[in-house]
C-alpha cells in the first residue's frame, strides 16, 4: 500500500470538521510549494543546474529556512547520481518523500496535562506574535470541553494588554486574574496560581509581554515568572509555548532557541498560518530544531485554533498528488 | 545564530582560494555570487530581489574587472554595500505635509506588525517638532485596540479620536478628520487595524477609508522579521492603498532584517523610520547604509559611533585620552568611563552592533555581558580610598582584604581587577609610544608586542 493511501486511511478516522480547517488554513503553502514544485517539475522536465536553482527557490520562498533547503538539495543531487536518473517526474517521489519525511517527525504528542489537579501553561514569544489571542482560542476550546480555565493578565508592559484579556475573558466566560499595568508579572502569576488553586480550576493560561529574544533582562523576568510558578506548583508550567508568528522569517529559528534557553520552552504554536504560503517554516523548525509544533493558528474564528497533525498537515499539503494517485488506481 | 558567518569571511574564504592561481575568473566570481546569494537568502531578502540584484552586483563586479585587485573580496563586498545602500535609497525621513493643515497619515499592515505601537511613536515624535497630532483608533477588531490606543495617547499627552467599537471604521475616520479640523490639529494619525493583505472585506475597507480621508501619507508597518512573504504583502498593500512609505518594526531584535530590501525592492517606497525599542520614543529616521551592513552581517558600527558622539562629553574624551597618553590613567577616571559607556545603553546592545558580535555571540553562551559584574567592578572600585583610586601601587594586602569586604565581594575578585587595570594601563603605555607625538616610528614593533600580549594576557575587566 502507497504511503499516501496509507495516510488517507489513518486520517479517515479523524474527524472530517478538523481535516476542511486544515486544507483550507494550508491552501496558500499548497499552492505555493507543492503545487509549484509539481508545475516545475512538468516544465522543466530534464535535471540541470536551472533546475535544482529553481527548486531551491521555490523552497525557500515557502520559508523553508536556507540550512534546510540546502540539506535538501544535496541530498536530492546525491539520489539523482547514485539512481542515474535524468527525468524530472522520477525526481517527483523522491522530492515528496523527502519532504514528507521532514515534516512527519515523531507522533503529534498534543498538550501535556497534568495528571492531577491544575494544568498551567505558560505562552511567550516576541511581540505581535498572537499570544492573547491564542490564550483567548485555547480558553474558549478547554471550555467547550469541559474544563473549567483561568487566565492569567501577565501582560503588564504594553498599553491595554490586560484589558485585550479581560475581553477575551468576557467572551468565553472565564476569569482573568490581574493587577494594575506595570506591576512585576510574577506577582501576577503568584496570584494567579493561589487564585486558581483555591477556585480549583482544571487550566490556568498565563499571558506574558512579548519580548524580542536578545534582550536580556527581558528573558530574565521569563525565568522568574517561569520559578515562580514552578514553586507553587512542583511539575508547572506543564506546557511552556512559544508563539511563532507564521510569517517570520529565519529570525524564528534565532526566537526557538534563545525562548528555549531562557524559559523552556516546550513546545510551539504557529499563528496566522492561514494568510500566507508560509508552512514552509514549519519544516525548517522540524528539522533545526527538536521542539514539536502542537497548535496551529489556521483562521480568524474561535475554532481555528488546532492541535498540530503532522498527518493532517502532510495530507493537506499534499492533497492534489493524493487525489491523482486515488484516480490512477481507480483506473487500474 | 551559528549558521550566520559574515559575509566577509566566507568571501575572503572564496577567494583566498583562488589568491594561490592568481586570477580571478569568471567562475570564481559565480562562486563568490553564490556566497553573497546565501547570505542575503539567510537574511530573509526575497529570493526574486536576491536575484536581480545578483545580476546587478556580477555586472558592475565584472566592470570593474575585480580581477586585478588585491583584496577582491574587499572590492564585491564594496560593490554588495554600495548597491544595497542605493536600492534601499538615500536617506529621506521626512514625512509629507499637506499644503492645508490637517497632514493625514494613515498607518496599514499585518496583526501584530506594530502599527498602534507606532502611531504612538509617531505622534511623540510630531510632538517634539512641535505639532498638534490627533490620533484616532480606527482598529474597531481586535479587543482593547481603542484601548491601547487611549493610554498611549495618554502617556504622551496627545488627543486620541474614538468611537468605541460599534461604528464602521469608515465612519470613524470621516468623523475623525472632521474632529481634527475643528481642534486644529495640524497631523492626524489613523490607527487601522491589522489585516491579511488577501483579506478582501478588510482591504476594501481600508481603500473606504483612504477614499474619504485623501490621506498625504500612507505607511506601511511591516515587522522587520518578516520573512519571504514581506513581497507579497508589500505589494498587494501597495496595489490597493498607494503606500507612501514603510516603517519596519522591531529591529532592535536580532534579526538580520533582509524585509528591509524586499519591501523597498517591489514598492519603490521609502523607508521612512525604523522602531528601535519599547519605549515611546524609540522611532529613528531609516538609514540605508547602515541596513546594508546589518543584512551583510557586518555589524552596525555606524550607530555605535552616532551614540557615542550623542553620549560622551567631547571634553572629557580628549582629557581621557591625555591620561590615557601619559599613563595617568587612574581608577578615578576608570569609573568615569565606565560611566560613559553605560550612558550609552545596555552593553548587550552595544555589542550586537559590533560587527562579528552575532556570531560570537552565538558561539560563546558565556559571552552574555552580565551588567551585574560591572556593577561589581564598581562596587570594588567605589569601596577604595580616594588615595587607593590615585594610585594602586598603595593596595597591599590588607588594604584590599578592606576592599573586598567593603564592596562585598571576594579577594580574588579585587586581586582580578586590579592585575587587569595594570595590564591595561601597560597597555596604554605601549599604546601613547606608539602613537606619541614622535610619530609612529617603531610603529609596527610596538603594534606587534601589543597584539602578542592583546591575545593572552589582557581582557577588559568584565
Amino acid at each position: 500500500m502507497s504511503f499516501f493511501k496509507k495516510l488517507k486511511e489513518s486520517i479517515a478516522s479523524k474527524t472530517e470538521a478538523v481535516t476542511t480547517i486544515f486544507k483550507e488554513g494550508l491552501t496558500k503553502t499548497r499552492v505555493a510549494l507543492v503545487e509549484k514544485v509539481e508545475e516545475l517539475i512538468t516544465r522543466r522536465k530534464k535535471i540541470d543546474e536551472e533546475f535544482y536553482e529553481e527548486l531551491e527557490e521555490i523552497l525557500i520562498g515557502a520559508d523553508v529556512g536556507v540550512n534546510t533547503v540546502m540539506t535538501l538539495i544535496d541530498e536530492l543531487r546525491a539520489e539523482v547520481k547514485k539512481r542515474k536518473i535524468e527525468q524530472a517526474a522520477e525526481l517527483q517521489p523522491i522530492l515528496s518523500e523527502k519532504l514528507i519525511g521532514l515534516l512527519k517527525g515523531e507522533q503529534n504528542p498534543g498538550l501535556q496535562m497534568a495528571k492531577s489537579g491544575i494544568t498551567v501553561i505558560l505562552f511567550v514569544g516576541v511581540n505581535g506574535v498572537g499570544k492573547t489571542t491564542t490564550i483567548g482560542k485555547l480558553a474558549h476550546k478547554f471550555k467547550s470541553e469541559g474544563k473549567s480555565v483561568m487566565m492569567a493578565a501577565g501582560d503588564t508592559f504594553r498599553a491595554a494588554a490586560i484589558e485585550q484579556l479581560e475581553v477575551w475573558g468576557e467572551r468565553v466566560g472565564v476569569d482573568v486574574i490581574k493587577q494594575q499595568s506595570g506591576s512585576d508579572p510574577a506577582a501576577v502569576m503568584f496570584d494567579a496560581v493561589q487564585a486558581a488553586k483555591q477556585r480549583g480550576v482544571d487550566v490556568l493560561l498565563c499571558d506574558t509581554a512579548g519580548r524580542l529574544q536578545n534582550k536580556t533582562n527581558l528573558m530574565e523576568e521569563l525565568n522568574k515568572i517561569f520559578r515562580v510558578i514552578q514553586r507553587e506548583i512542583p511539575d508547572a508550567p506543564h506546557e511552556v509555548l512559544l508563539v511563532l508568528d507564521a510569517t517570520t522569517g529565519q529570525n524564528a529559528l534565532s526566537q526557538a532557541k534563545l525562548f528555549g534557553e531562557k524559559s523552556g520552552v516546550t513546545g510551539l504554536v504557529l499563528t496566522k498560518l492561514d494568510g500566507t504560503a508560509k508552512g514552509g517554516i514549519v519544516i525548517a523548525i522540524r528539522n533545526e530544531l527538536n521542539l514539536p509544533v502542537k497548535l496551529v493558528g489556521l483562521g480568524e474564528k474561535m475554532t481555528d485554533l488546532q492541535e498540530f497533525d503532522s498527518e493532517q498537515f502532510v495530507h493537506a499539503l499534499f492533497s492534489g498528488l493524493i487525489q491523482r494517485e486515488e484516480e490512477q488506481s481507480e483506473t487500474n | 545564530m551559528a549558521a550566520f558567518e559574515s559575509l566577509t569571511n566566507r568571501l575572503q574564504n572564496v577567494f583566498s582560494k583562488l589568491r594561490s592561481k592568481g586570477k580571478v575568473t569568471e567562475e570564481d566570481l559565480n562562486e563568490a555570487m553564490r556566497e553573497v546569494r546565501l547570505a542575503l537568502l539567510e537574511a530573509d531578502v526575497n529570493f526574486k530581489v536576491v536575484k536581480d540584484f545578483i545580476a546587478k552586483v556580477k555586472e558592475k563586479a565584472l566592470g570593474l574587472d575585480v580581477s586585478k585587485s588585491f583584496t577582491p573580496g574587499m572590492v564585491v563586498i564594496d560593490i554588495v554595500n554600495k548597491e544595497m545602500t542605493e536600492l534601499m535609497g538615500g536617506t529621506q525621513s521626512k514625512l509629507a505635509k499637506a499644503n492645508k493643515p490637517p497632514t493625514v497619515i494613515m498607518m496599514v499592515g499585518l496583526q501584530g506588525a506594530g502599527k498602534t505601537t507606532t502611531t504612538g511613536k509617531l505622534a511623540k515624535l510630531l510632538q517634539k517638532s512641535n505639532h498638534k497630532p490627533l490620533l484616532v483608533a480606527c482598529d474597531i477588531y481586535r479587543p482593547a485596540a481603542i484601548k491601547q490606543l487611549q493610554v498611549l495617547g495618554e502617556q504622551i499627552n496627545a488627543p486620541v479620536f474614538s468611537m468605541g467599537d460599534q461604528t464602521s471604521p469608515v465612519e470613524i475616520a470621516k468623523a475623525g478628520l472632521q474632529h481634527a479640523k475643528e481642534n486644529q490639529n495640524d497631523y492626524v494619525i489613523f490607527d487601522t487595524a491589522g489585516r491579511l493583505h488577501i483579506d478582501e472585506a478588510l482591504m476594501e475597507e481600508l481603500k473606504q477609508i483612504h477614499q474619504n480621508v485623501k490621506p498625504d501619507e500612507v505607511l506601511l508597518v511591516v515587522d522587520a522579521m518578516t520573512g519571504q512573504d514581506a513581497v507579497n504583502v508589500a505589494q498587494s498593500f501597495h496595489e490597493q492603498l498607494e503606500l507612501t512609505g514603510v516603517v519596519l518594526t522591531k529591529l532592535d531584535g536580532d534579526t538580520r532584517g533582509g524585509a528591509a530590501l524586499s519591501v523597498k525592492a517591489v514598492t519603490g517606497k521609502p523607508i521612512k523610520f525604523a522602531a528601535m525599542g519599547e519605549k515611546i520614543d524609540a522611532l529613528e529616521p531609516f538609514h540605508p547604509d547602515r541596513m546594508a551592513s546589518r543584512i551583510l552581517g557586518m555589524g552596525d558600527m555606524l550607530s555605535l559611533i552616532e551614540k557615542a558622539q550623542a553620549n560622551i562629553d567631547a571634553d572629557k574624551a580628549a582629557e581621557m585620552e591625555r591620561k590615557m597618553r601619559t599613563a595617568e590613567f587612574t581608577f578615578d577616571d576608570f569609573l568615569e568611563q565606565m560611566a560613559q559607556i553605560r550612558n550609552l545603553g545596555p552593553l548587550d546592545q552595544l555589542m550586537d552592533m559590533l560587527p562579528g558580535m552575532n556570531k560570537m555571540k552565538g558561539n560563546m553562551k558565556d559571552m552574555k555581558v552580565d551588567e551585574k559584574q560591572i556593577n561589581r567592578v564598581e562596587a570594588i572600585v567605589r569601596s577604595m580610598t580616594k588615595a587607593e583610586k590615585q594610585k594602586p601601587e598603595l593596595l597591599n594586602h590588607s588594604r584590599r582584604k578592606r576592599v573586598a569586604a567593603g564592596s562585598g565581594t571576594s579577594i580574588t575578585e579585587v586581586n582580578r581587577l586590579i592585575k587587569q587595570f595594570e595590564d591595561m594601563r601597560k597597555m596604554m603605555k605601549q599604546f601613547s609610544s606608539m602613537m606619541g607625538p614622535k610619530g609612529p616610528k617603531g610603529g609596527m614593533k610596538g603594534l606587534k608586542g601589543m597584539l602578542g600580549k592583546g591575545g593572552k594576557g589582557f581582557k577588559f575587566p568584565f
